[in-house]
């Protein structure tokens, strides 16, 4: 299936979905946000990676902040940074690095090493929703440039290391699965109801989510109820 | 969700307001008096002549704090509000919840029992601090009274009935206002006069409330709410039906409470209220700041929310309750649950 422009999801829409698909839903279906610390810090994090110029070093080329998108995944966004590195000997005499990427035709790039670099403040999750990210933007380079990208990476900020993450077919699939996932849920309009669990305490959005009010175990009538017998039993005291 | 912040008021004539940086410089006479960072505002309420430079009306739109421009008396003008949030399916739902006519008597069932229940607790609490009997007995029956709409009401099924079982409520209410005040020289309860108010009470009574409904505007535009489409009021051009059905249940515990303990505790005096030719009154410049400073405390009170279990302030309430309505209306959560004060 091929999506159309118009109907491009967020890339980093899958992180959401990933963490959770009501927050996602809030946020890419209702436009609710909040900030709190960790929020406010990643802008910052991510701020800092997107500007800056080009910069080209030993043969590499280091751009910043470029939109990107994927028609089969119907996802757009932007990379950090992607690093660009020709193999050495493909630059025509007299061509800087810069003019020989900008003006290089597909057949061109076969042997080009094309690497997004996600910027997170934290450090590496236990699940994969970073993975998932930056293999979207890896996917939608490929589509963009007609490279393979068999690794991409993930900065982490607490650590300030680079880990690889090798765009493995299991990633893809991940990547593809979530994709589809996130369309659904944005075609459905359903904000799937909330399930109160511990990570909600980190999420930005919990007081916008309402967790604990709004999971099953909640009733307001129930609630009004209570209140209503409170309230009229007051007399007889 | 956006803490609550203060919001800063400028009662002073011919004040100018604009930005400098990332503060709001209030000058008066081309001269600097104050500046107010804006990450420490969630609104800003202008009375009377007082000016704001566009820019300055920019920088709030983008940083979601709302500007209100009131007369000198309270009355509502306008406001500066930046591009709403957008929740677009969110708005939709809440219009076609508007033209469901179970759906909307559930809300305003809701809104309505909410606000009895406060009305009773406002009474019952100044019927357990009287030292006169008698006082205590007058406010008990009309609590007593108060309770039958009650029961009426958790059975009416029609908006139109619930609105008439409101208003008899409302009659009641307003009949314990006179034994709300204890002694006071110059307040007096003998009807509700809103345009203009007639005297000091109604004058009170109309500050506090336009203070409440810019807040509960506010609650709305910041939970992603149409203010202007309620389901306890009618749709009528200009009026914010959604702010005033948010404000219903906060009426007796944020507003009518805050307007007699000032009253009682002798903090405004019927002297401080001036009656023009037409027989409106105005209150004093002191006493206004009086009001708006009991206001702004009583926003940073701290109460436990029934529902939610967690502590927060009267001023975050507002808030609380704005979310829990689009909660509502998204489908999350099966009735509309009020702000119950204890």
């Amino acid at each position: 299936m091929v999506y159309f422009e118009d109907d491009l999801l967020p890339i980093s829409a899958l992180q959401h979905l990933l963490f959770c698909e009501r927050q996602c839903a809030l946020i890419h279906l209702e436009r609710l946000w909040a900030d709190n610390l960790f929020t406010a810090q990643g802008n910052h994090l991510h701020q800092k990676a997107h500007s800056g110029n080009p910069d080209s070093r030993r043969g590499v080329r280091t751009t910043r902040g470029l939109d990107l998108h994927s028609l089969t995944l119907g996802l757009a966004g932007q990379a950090d940074v992607i690093e660009w590195e020709p193999p050495a000997g493909s630059r025509k005499k007299g061509q800087t690095l810069a003019q020989a990427i900008k003006s290089a035709a597909p057949a061109d790039r076969i042997h080009w090493r094309v690497t997004p670099v996600e910027y997170k403040r934290g450090q590496p999750k236990k699940n994969d929703c970073d993975r998932v990210q930056v293999c979207a933007q890896a996917i939608c380079l490929e589509e963009m440039l007609g490279v393979t990208i068999p690794t991409a990476m993930l900065f982490y900020g607490q650590q300030r290391r680079r880990v690889d993450v090798p765009c493995d077919d299991a990633l893809r699939e991940r990547t593809r699965t979530a994709a589809q996932r996130l369309h659904e849920m944005i075609r459905s309009r359903k904000t799937p109801p909330a399930v109160y669990e511990k990570k909600c305490d980190s999420c930005s959005l919990k007081s916008l989510c309402l967790p604990t009010a709004t999971s099953r175990t909640h009733s307001a009538m129930d609630y009004l109820q209570r209140m209503l017998q409170y309230s009229e039993g007051t007399l007889s005291e | 969700m956006k803490t609550h912040l203060n919001t800063l008021f400028v009662t002073t004539d011919g004040a100018y307001l604009c930005k400098d940086g990332q503060a709001v410089a209030v000058r008066i006479k081309k001269e600097t008096r104050l500046r107010v960072p804006l990450h420490n505002l969630d609104g800003i309420v202008c009375f009377g002549r007082v000016g704001v430079s566009p820019q300055l009306m920019g920088e709030c739109a983008s940083q979601g704090v709302s500007i209100s421009f009131l007369s000198s008396t309270g009355r509502f003008h306008a406001a500066v509000v930046g591009f709403s949030p957008g929740n677009v399916i969110l708005r939709r739902q809440q219009y076609r919840l508007a033209d469901d006519a179970v759906k909307s008597a559930l809300a305003a069932r809701c809104i309505i029992l909410g606000k009895l229940a406060n009305c009773r607790t406002l009474l019952l609490r100044a019927a357990r601090e009287t030292d006169e009997p008698v006082r205590a007995d007058r406010l008990r029956k009309i609590a007593d009274r108060l309770n039958a709409n009650q029961i009426d009401v958790r059975t009416a099924t029609t908006v139109e009935r619930l609105r008439g079982l409101e208003g008899e409520a409302a009659a009641s209410y307003f009949e314990a206002f006179n034994d709300l005040m204890i002694d006071v020289a110059g307040f007096t309860y003998t009807r509700r006069s809103r345009r203009p108010p007639l005297d000091p009470l109604n004058a009170l009574l109309s500050f506090v409330y336009a203070l409440l409904s810019h807040d509960a505007r506010s609650a709305c535009e910041g939970a992603g709410l149409d203010a202007a489409v309620g389901y306890l009021h009618e749709d009528r051009p200009g009026r914010p039906g959604m702010a005033l059905d948010l404000m219903e249940e906060f009426r007796p515990c944020l507003a009518d409470r805050l307007v007699f303990s000032l009253i009682n505790r002798r903090q405004v005096h019927a002297r401080d209220f001036e009656k023009v030719e037409t027989g409106a009154v105005r209150m004093s410049d002191s006493t206004r700041k009086t009001v708006l400073v009991a206001y702004q405390e009583r926003k940073q009170e701290v109460v436990t929310h029934p529902f939610l279990g967690e502590k927060m302030t009267f001023g975050q309430l507002l808030h609380i309750q704005a979310r829990l309505m689009s909660r509502w209306i998204r489908g999350d959560l099966d009735a509309y649950p009020p702000y119950v004060w204890k």
